[in-house]
């Protein structure tokens, strides 16, 4: 029975994943889907970060809050992402331990 | 096979790993939590594994696992992974866009391979699209978060709680601010990108409370993306 869940799990994760493979190529989009697509990963982001973000420390949102000032600041002065991650890990972890 | 193609091939490689190691970094300890409540909920280490291999979705595998150790019907748990996945489809089609002249062989591996990180990490790094062995770029950032995302699992499923909670609590972070990594770059370029952003964030804190997480971030996307029409820049890619 647990397979049976994963397959269907499987199938119904890769299926609308897959479909846009065949799609793209078959419709035209006029330029402002074209734009709207472009747009996509910005909205995206935004949509994953917050307000997600909040979740790594349920009982106290500040902490994932200053996590998240602290990789804003260091992306906006252009340090490299992997320093970002740590240095956000080790604000949380600041505040944990 | 000519020298040049093969440095070329090898550096849009070594160029993936380096792009996609946020993505392994975020994905192990969730990966291993993920593996640690799978057995808590009474999957074999078979079943969890093979969920990261089949299903190769975060959110929806800890729901699904935590779902099937409370007994609850295959349809219900079949059903909710379609609506908290569903948002794949959205940038599914906005990635797939991007990648348009890759053959279908090239495009559907990495269709069935995105994820929420690995759309963003591959739709921020635009310009590898149009270098020759572009592909391979795309293709070693999916295959190392594919890997780490099942050896993670596996992991979690034989050894348990291997990480320190503290440590494994505060590596939770670490998805978000690669998110975060990967955004403010973009708005410091243009800066009218941060209103797509916050509307979407703003759409998804309004309506995830009232239709669910993965209806929220799908319309926040949505809702968001549609702001882009008005305010990007004209992009030449």
């Amino acid at each position: 029975m647990t397979w049976f869940i994963i397959l269907g799990m499987a199938l119904v994760t890769a299926i609308p994943r897959v479909i846009p493979a065949y799609i793209v190529d078959l419709v035209q989009f006029p330029e402002w889907v074209n734009k709207w697509l472009q747009a996509i990963p910005y909205a995206a982001l935004g949509a994953l970060i917050f307000p997600g973000i909040l979740s790594v420390t349920p009982d106290r949102p500040y902490v994932a809050l200053a996590a998240g000032g602290v990789a804003i600041l260091l992306s906006w002065l252009r340090v490299h992402v992997i320093l970002v991650v740590f240095s956000a890990i080790l604000t949380v972890l600041f505040f944990t331990i | 096979m000519d020298y040049e193609e093969k440095e070329e091939k090898k550096m849009q490689i070594r160029d993936g790993f380096v792009a996609g190691s946020p993505i392994v970094i975020g994905y192990l300890p969730i990966a291993i939590a993920y593996g640690v409540l799978a057995k808590q909920a009474g999957l074999s280490l078979g079943e969890i594994t093979g969920m990261s291999l089949l299903v190769f979705a975060g959110a929806a595998q800890f729901m699904g696992a935590g779902m099937i150790g409370l007994g609850v019907s295959a349809m219900e748990i079949i059903i909710a992974t379609f609506v908290l996945n569903f948002r794949h489809f959205v940038m599914s089609l906005s990635f797939i866009n991007q990648i348009k002249h890759y053959s279908l062989k090239v495009k559907f591996p990495l269709a069935l391979g995105l994820t929420d990180e690995t759309f963003s990490v591959s739709s921020i790094y635009r310009k590898q699209v149009n270098q020759s062995y572009g592909y391979y770029f795309y293709g070693t950032i999916f295959l190392t978060s594919y890997l780490s995302w099942v050896f993670g699992s596996f992991l979690g499923g034989i050894l348990g709680e291997i990480i320190p909670e503290a440590l494994s609590q505060s590596m939770g972070v670490a998805l978000y601010a690669m998110f975060i990594a990967l955004l403010v770059p973009s708005v410091r370029k243009q800066k009218r990108i941060i209103w797509i952003s916050a509307t979407a964030m703003v759409s998804n804190f309004l309506l995830s409370p009232e239709i669910g997480q993965g209806w929220g971030i799908v319309v926040g996307t949505l809702v968001g993306g549609l702001i882009g029409v008005f305010v990007l820049e004209e992009e030449n890619a």
